[in-house]
């Protein structure tokens, strides 16, 4: 699939935007602080970006609205239903926490679950195509949450720190969600090395009982709107290296600039580490989102080749 | 929530206009729907006989040629170096006034300096009526480097060939033989027909070295090596005499099988026909060996044996000679194998299958009908086999000889005009006797002169060659020469070789229309362009000194052009398919058709059949103007309706009389265009059953074909399966009768000439080391695109934009080769430098790519550097025209040794891998876009305007 | 309305038959579809980019597809070891389980109760594209000029048109297929031809796994006989045997 710019950003910011305002939702930071305020106005913003973002590839996004009609059978509509139902508690809490300085625990707790709702919803856009195998399966919501959860908690472990706050159970809970997202995604990648059990070009032209079916020859000759959309092709050794880049810079780095605020238990220096670390996740999960779609195969290129 | 209304009874467009479709040769029916003066949606006119409502890729992408951007819009006069594209825009009074000077000059001078060629049109009627009244012997249309060795073949055998001359007998065929054909003539009927016949349960079997098209649909696929067709067909024959399936019966009546030969080895009359006094060909009688003139009512006669003439010269049946040639094991099926890469059981199956189809499956039609010897027969027996074939057996050194074997067998199981077999289309067959013989002997044409007859035409022996006193060549291609004595359609391919050596003489005007010489056309494309570019470096002329050139495209040979002639599309003109042409009847029906202008041309072009007429006129030249010497005909229109060829015959044959209610012959109908119209712009008369088959020896059909106007006279044929003709070549290339063939011909002729169909190696295949080019290159035609007809085309090229050498998987192992690699393919003549696509789907020794995708840089109207020039390739670069040179003597032209058909399938090569990567090679200097510059789209919403 | 209309089991599933026996690859349903719905009163325009230029491409509802066949570890029905080329034409499936439908946001995507065609309603097509993402056919192809997704109509702006003559009302690409490869019916009903067609010759559907039950069939290339399986009759000697069985026929003219 066509690693979209659009889709990348807005998958990667809006998931950290989410998990930043459920992690803030849920009360473990002290609003008092500016750093903690600028984390509320920063998880709204990365969500509205991430919004304005997936937009951008609208074919007219001057009838975006009517994209919130269909939440009975649509992932994406029932997202955008979502995302808007989201902003409510999420703007109450933020509004509390950035004007009043206070918690408004049962804003923010809604907001927290909304925003996973959220994120599930936006994980199973991809997760229900069948046609697309690497992403048909409970790993990719899973992972999509864990990496949302561990972002904003790492973003959230940030906030705190640099506010001088105790952040502990903070930037143990980061740890361990990263682990988390990072073992799912291991095994999600297992999934994905393990020979396809979907469509073929056999069964894509029901020829199998004749013979092996290779294509001869595409139907024109140049790309077009499905193989410029779903023929994206990245080098096995290529997404390999992607790979760990991605899992250094979106896990490693990371997990270790926690363990060093760990050990630091807070301070100036902790806080720039794990600045750095949230620079480096943001990083590492552009690549990992950038592979997300690149090595995923669509069945239609049973047809073109691919 | 209701669902949205959908408004589903919406007209098409505000009007329809019924025409004939042009965008390849096929001439299918279109419905034209016109909304606001613009085409709205073209598709196939039901009531239209040739495609009964279906239409192709290509005729429904018309709108896309219509309103191409390359399309001419002026004339144009050259203004920088040939192959520039710089011209500048001029008026049609110049534009006419100077090919007026230019063409009188000439005519006054000396005609034969104008060389005129036509290439895929539809109007020969007119364009050689034009050449032969102004007097040049050089004019031909294409047919010299399209199919000639099928029509000559087809002619002087059995009095037709395929496509317009006859059709497989669709309806009740059970075993259809197709050689060689891609996805062309005839496109829309040969698909039709195929799945017609598949629904039935009959069996279809291609024979072609590449599996694609109608070869991929086909029961059985014969991945034959390229050339060798000939060879398979005899070894056919040869089982098929050995297992006794030939029709005797059939064989008697219809062929010269039973004439004598006569056998007097080292005369003139050797291997001649021996005739009686009136020159009517002798059979011997089985009874009583009585020698009387073939076609005697009540005669027996014998198909073997040798008689003594009266004359003491021993002869003996055709027959004779011809079976103990076929039967010969040099022809079984084990021994042709390895040379024809068909394994021997293959062979022995097809020649079984055709038997068993052809005798125990015969049909019979009850319907009473008569024969020319007077004899009434209770039905027509039909022998449901058929055969179709065109440029892939054509196409080669030995395709005369092939296609000649084709219609042998045809003829040896009765399968000729029979149901369920191949059947002549009218106005055939027409044997060899009906046809003009050639004219452009120096006493046939003068300064300002007509030519006195046809330059095209059957040479009933050596003494009708275009030669002068020394054996030379007459005319600038050097058809009817001793180079290519059966020249039959000329040899345009050879024209701009030989007027840039000046061999046999220099031209002062090459005037073309419609023949893109400067690219896919020509073959040693380079070389050619090197020519048309060429300057005498004395004089500082180009060594063609004038080149008028007339195309409704900016096609590559415009650049090469001095006055440019812009031409209409094929929906802005008149145009009359004619049959005085090339017809488009069925085996059931007498049909002919026209074109009209279905929209105003919104250029400043015209059509050019009227300005050949406008020409004709401000030449004098006669039949153009009156004794006045005022213009005799407004335009083609007119012409079409009012131009006689006879009393009562004109180019069409519908809706003749005053009345219009006369068919073939008639007087003039000044309203017969509006007829045509009226009835969908096609005319159609049916022929009577009884009529309908056996039509070379049927007297109904022959008085049907003399009502119609095809002959004055009843025309039947006797199928040829010895051609005398050829023989007497012979006998001239063994210095036996005069004119005796030059010393350089001789062996030549002797070898290629013989009055039985056999087969010989292709000339380059013979000439070339085969270890050396172990591999052969053919093209194919893509079914969407007609030769370079289609990268203009917004929607055709879309499909294909660019071209890869397909390599056989086996061979890609070899030379280590993949999908998306970049190859070096060589031949004796050059090297290109091709993308390389594997298959398995084809010969094991054959390469093979589509048709003139590949185009200049600069031309059509594309953006330079578009992937048809930056990724395409033409294989014409490795092709020469001449064949290698051997030992000390003077290289032979590319062509069949009978005929002068182009040998485009003799293509020798090997494959060496190339660094990967675009360009393809060889690149061209990019050409100007001719005046006036407009903006290259960058997006076509076409249609959106009709959207109520 | 992006669900799936519930359709009585005997509701009309209009589709077609591609006969993969006798398509020869022409492209003549490709163009003659672009060419009736581009000018077509339904939606907008099918668009093409840089007509003239390096990147040309453009919006297609049907396109034509080659494969090679090489008859290794399936079941041989050609002659044995030879490779075959099947065109395979291709356009939108109409699936009764459609899930380009259920996908759409914005209620654009459509399955008529009535008839079983699928549509996009394009006034209301935001072209997000998730829709073509979620065929696994590639039947659906966003108009980059126009922003929304196009896909085969079954050409119901023909199928039901009556200013048309009877034999017009079927789809652009059955009328103008000169190889009569492509059939349009109602595969609901087992007296149409189509579904005669399909029960005879074993119809299939393509990705049965995909879950979409797709309502157009193709219909595989028929079985093929060898040549060299047709029997020679035996030799019956050489020039002399043949001339003295030629003597026999001649008498008894």
């Amino acid at each position: 699939m066509h690693p979209a710019a659009s889709i990348i950003v807005f998958t990667t910011f809006s998931g950290l935007g989410y998990g930043l305002a459920a992690i803030l939702g849920l009360g473990l930071v002290d609003p008092s602080s500016v750093a903690v305020k600028a984390a509320y106005v920063a998880s709204l913003g990365l969500i509205g970006l991430g919004l304005l973002s997936s937009t951008l590839h609208l074919g007219n996004p001057q009838r975006a609205w009517r994209a919130l009609s269909q939440w009975r059978s649509s992932w994406l509509s029932r997202e955008g239903v979502m995302a808007f139902a989201t902003f409510v508690p999420l703007l109450w809490s933020g509004f509390a926490a950035v004007v009043e300085g206070r918690i408004a625990f049962v804003a923010g707790a809604l907001g927290a679950l909304l925003a996973a709702v959220t994120v599930y919803c936006t994980a199973m856009i991809y997760a229900s195509l069948r046609s697309v195998e690497a992403w048909h399966t409970r790993l990719t919501p899973l992972c999509y949450l864990l990496f949302a959860a561990a972002g904003g908690a790492l973003a959230a472990a940030f906030a705190a720190v640099a506010a001088g706050q105790p952040a502990r159970p903070l930037l143990v809970l980061a740890l361990a969600l990263l682990v988390a997202a990072w073992t799912a995604k291991a095994f999600w990648r297992r999934r994905l090395a393990r020979p396809g059990q979907g469509s073929t070009p056999e069964t894509a032209t029901g020829l199998g009982a004749i013979g092996r079916v290779r294509l001869f020859e595409r139907p024109h000759s140049t790309e077009n709107y499905l193989t410029r959309e779903m023929g994206f092709r990245v080098a096995r050794k290529h997404a390999a290296k992607l790979a760990r880049l991605a899992l250094l810079l979106g896990g490693i780095a990371p997990a270790l600039a926690l363990l060093a605020a760990l050990a630091a238990g807070g301070g100036a220096l902790a806080a720039a580490l794990l600045g750095l670390a949230l620079l480096s996740h943001v990083l590492g999960m552009l690549t990992e989102r950038w592979l997300f779609f690149a090595e995923a195969r669509h069945a239609v290129m049973n047809y073109y080749g691919g | 929530m209701s669902e949205p209304y959908v408004a589903l009874s919406e007209p098409v467009a505000d009007e329809v206009r019924q025409t004939t479709c042009y965008m390849c040769a096929c001439r299918c029916g279109i419905n034209v729907h016109l909304t606001d003066g613009k085409i709205r949606y073209i598709e196939g006119n039901r009531a239209h006989p040739v495609n009964k409502g279906v239409l192709c890729a290509k005729g429904s992408a018309g709108i896309m040629q219509h309103y191409a951007p390359a399309r001419l819009s002026t004339p144009l006069l050259r203004t920088g170096p040939r192959g520039s594209g710089e011209f500048r825009p001029i008026s049609w009074d110049e534009a006419l006034g100077l090919a007026t000077d230019w063409l009188g000059e000439v005519r006054r001078k000396d005609p034969k300096r104008l060389a005129f060629f036509t290439g895929r049109d539809q109007s020969q009627s007119l364009t050689g009526f034009w050449a032969q009244q102004y007097g040049t012997p050089n004019y031909a249309a294409h047919g010299g480097f399209c199919s000639v060795n099928m029509a000559a073949a087809g002619i002087m055998t059995i009095g037709g060939a395929f496509w317009e001359f006859g059709a497989p007998d669709w309806e009740r065929t059970k075993l259809f033989v197709l050689f060689g054909v891609a996805e062309d003539h005839d496109s829309n009927p040969l698909k039709m027909g195929i799945a017609r016949l598949k629904a039935r349960g009959a069996r279809f079997v291609s024979v072609n070295p590449v599996r694609t098209g109608y070869s991929a649909v086909a029961d059985n696929w014969i991945g034959i090596r390229p050339g060798t067709d000939g060879l398979l067909i005899l070894s056919l024959v040869h089982e098929l005499l050995r297992t006794r399936r030939i029709d005797v019966d059939y064989l008697v009546r219809y062929s010269n099988a039973p004439w004598l030969v006569v056998d007097a080895p080292g005369t003139p009359g050797h291997g001649l026909f021996a005739r009686d006094a009136e020159g009517r060909p002798l059979i011997a009688e089985r009874a009583g060996g009585r020698i009387v003139p073939a076609g005697q009512p009540g005669a027996t006669p014998a198909l073997a044996g040798r008689v003594a003439l009266d004359d003491g010269r021993a002869a003996r049946p055709s027959f004779q000679l011809l079976a103990e040639r076929y039967l010969d094991p040099a022809y079984a099926p084990e021994r042709v194998a390895a040379e024809t890469g068909i394994a021997a059981d293959t062979i022995r199956g097809l020649a079984a299958e055709i038997g068993r189809v052809a005798f125990e499956e015969a049909i019979a039609i009850e319907q009473e009908w008569t024969d020319m010897a007077g004899e009434r027969h209770q039905r027509f027996v039909g022998r449901p086999v058929s055969f179709h074939a065109m440029r892939g057996i054509s196409a080669h050194s030995n395709g005369f000889q092939t296609a000649r074997a084709l219609h042998l067998l045809q003829v040896l199981i009765g399968a000729v005009d029979c149901p369920g077999g191949f059947r002549f289309e009218p106005p055939y067959p027409k044997p060899v006797e009906a046809h003009p013989t050639p004219h452009g002997k120096a006493e046939h044409f003068g300064s300002n002169k007509p030519l006195s007859g046809p330059h095209l035409g059957f040479p009933r022996g050596p003494e009708d060659l275009l030669i002068d006193a020394e054996g030379r060549p007459n005319r600038i291609d050097k058809a009817f020469s001793w180079d290519a004595p059966l020249a039959v359609h000329g040899a345009m391919h050879m024209v701009i070789a030989n007027a840039h050596a000046g061999d046999p003489y220099p031209v002062d005007l090459l005037f073309l229309y419609m023949a893109n010489l400067a690219w896919n056309s020509s073959m040693n494309t380079a070389g050619t362009i090197a020519m048309l570019e060429d300057k005498d470096p004395e004089t500082g002329q180009y060594r063609i000194p004038r080149i008028i050139y007339a195309d409704a495209y900016q096609s590559e040979m415009v650049a090469y052009a001095d006055l440019v002639l812009p031409d209409t599309t094929y929906l802005e003109r008149h145009d009359c398919i004619s049959l005085l042409d090339r017809p488009i009847s069925e085996p059931d029906a007498v049909q002919d058709a026209i074109r009209w202008p279905v929209v105003e041309p919104d250029r400043d072009v015209r059509a050019f059949q009227s300005v050949l007429i406008d020409l004709g006129s401000r030449l004098r030249l006669n039949g153009f103007v009156d004794h006045h010497g005022h213009a005799l005909y407004k335009d083609y229109a007119d012409y079409i309706v009012r131009h006689e060829r006879r009393p009562g015959i004109g180019p069409l044959a519908g809706f003749r009389g005053t009345d219009g209610t006369r068919t073939g012959r008639g007087a003039i109908n000044p309203r017969q265009l509006e007829r045509y119209v009226e009835n969908g712009s096609f005319f159609s008369a049916h022929i009577p059953l009884e009529a309908q088959f056996f039509k070379h020896a049927n007297r109904a059909y022959q008085d049907f074909a003399v009502r119609m106007g095809f002959f004055d006279e009843p025309r039947p044929v006797t199928f040829q399966l010895y051609q005398e003709i050829l023989q007497k070549f012979r006998l001239s290339a063994a210095g036996l009768t005069e004119p005796a063939a030059p010393e350089e011909h001789r062996e030549r002729i002797l070898a290629s000439f013989d009055p039985l169909p056999f087969w010989y190696r292709p000339l380059e295949e013979a000439a070339v080391d085969a270890s050396e080019f172990p591999l052969h290159a053919i093209t194919q035609r893509p079914a969407a695109m007609y030769h370079s007809w289609g990268s203009m085309n917004a929607w055709l090229r879309q499909i294909h934009t660019s071209n890869a050498l397909y390599v056989p998987a086996a061979v890609c192992d070899r030379v280590g080769l993949a999908d998306g690699d970049w190859a070096w393919v060589i031949s004796h003549h050059g090297r290109i430098k091709v993308e390389v696509a594997r298959t398995e789907a084809v010969n094991p020794d054959t390469v093979w790519t589509w048709n003139a995708i590949g185009k200049r840089s600069g031309t059509w109207a594309l953006a330079p550097g578009v992937p048809e020039a930056r990724r395409g390739f033409l294989l014409n670069h490795l092709i020469s025209e001449l064949l290698p040179r051997r030992a000390a003597g003077r290289r032979w032209s590319n062509s069949d040794p009978v005929t002068g058909q182009a040998a485009w399938y003799d293509l020798r090569v090997r494959i060496e891998k190339a660094e990967p990567g675009a360009p393809s090679e060889p690149q061209f200097k990019t050409v100007e876009e001719p005046p006036p510059h407009r903006p290259r789209a960058v997006e076509l919403s076409y249609g959106q305007e009709f959207k109520r | 309305m992006t669900t799936l209309p519930d359709r009585p089991a005997d509701a009309r599933k209009l589709g077609l038959v591609i006969d993969l026996d006798v398509c020869v690859g022409c492209h003549a349903c490709v163009v003659n579809c672009k060419e009736w719905n581009t000018g077509s009163d339904y939606g907008a325009a099918l668009s093409d980019q840089d007509p003239y230029g390096p990147d040309v491409s453009g919006a297609w509802l049907n396109r034509v597809h080659s494969f090679e066949v090489i008859p290794e570890g399936g079941e041989i029905v050609g002659e044995a070891g030879e490779a075959r080329i099947v065109h395979f034409p291709k356009s939108c499936l109409h699936c009764d389980d459609a899930p380009c439908v259920t996908v759409c946001p914005t209620g654009a995507s459509y399955k008529r109760a009535e008839d079983g065609i699928v549509l996009v309603d394009e006034q209301k097509c935001i072209g997000c594209g998730l829709c073509a993402w979620a065929c696994p056919y590639g039947a659906r192809e966003m108009d980059l000029a126009a922003g929304v997704m196009k896909k085969c109509t079954l050409c119901i702006d023909r199928i039901y048109n009556e200013t048309f003559e009877e034999a017009d009302r079927v789809p652009a690409c059955v009328r103008t297929c000169p190889a009569n490869a492509r059939h349009f019916g109602d595969l609901n009903d087992p007296a149409s031809a189509v579904a005669v067609m399909v029960a005879e010759r074993g119809g299939i559907d393509l990705m049965p796994e995909q879950g979409t039950r797709p309502v157009n069939k193709y219909l595989p290339p028929r079985p093929r006989k060898p040549l060299a399986a047709a029997a020679a009759e035996p030799d019956t000697g050489g020039a002399t045997g043949f001339f003295a069985w030629l003597d026999g026929v001649l008498d008894r003219f």
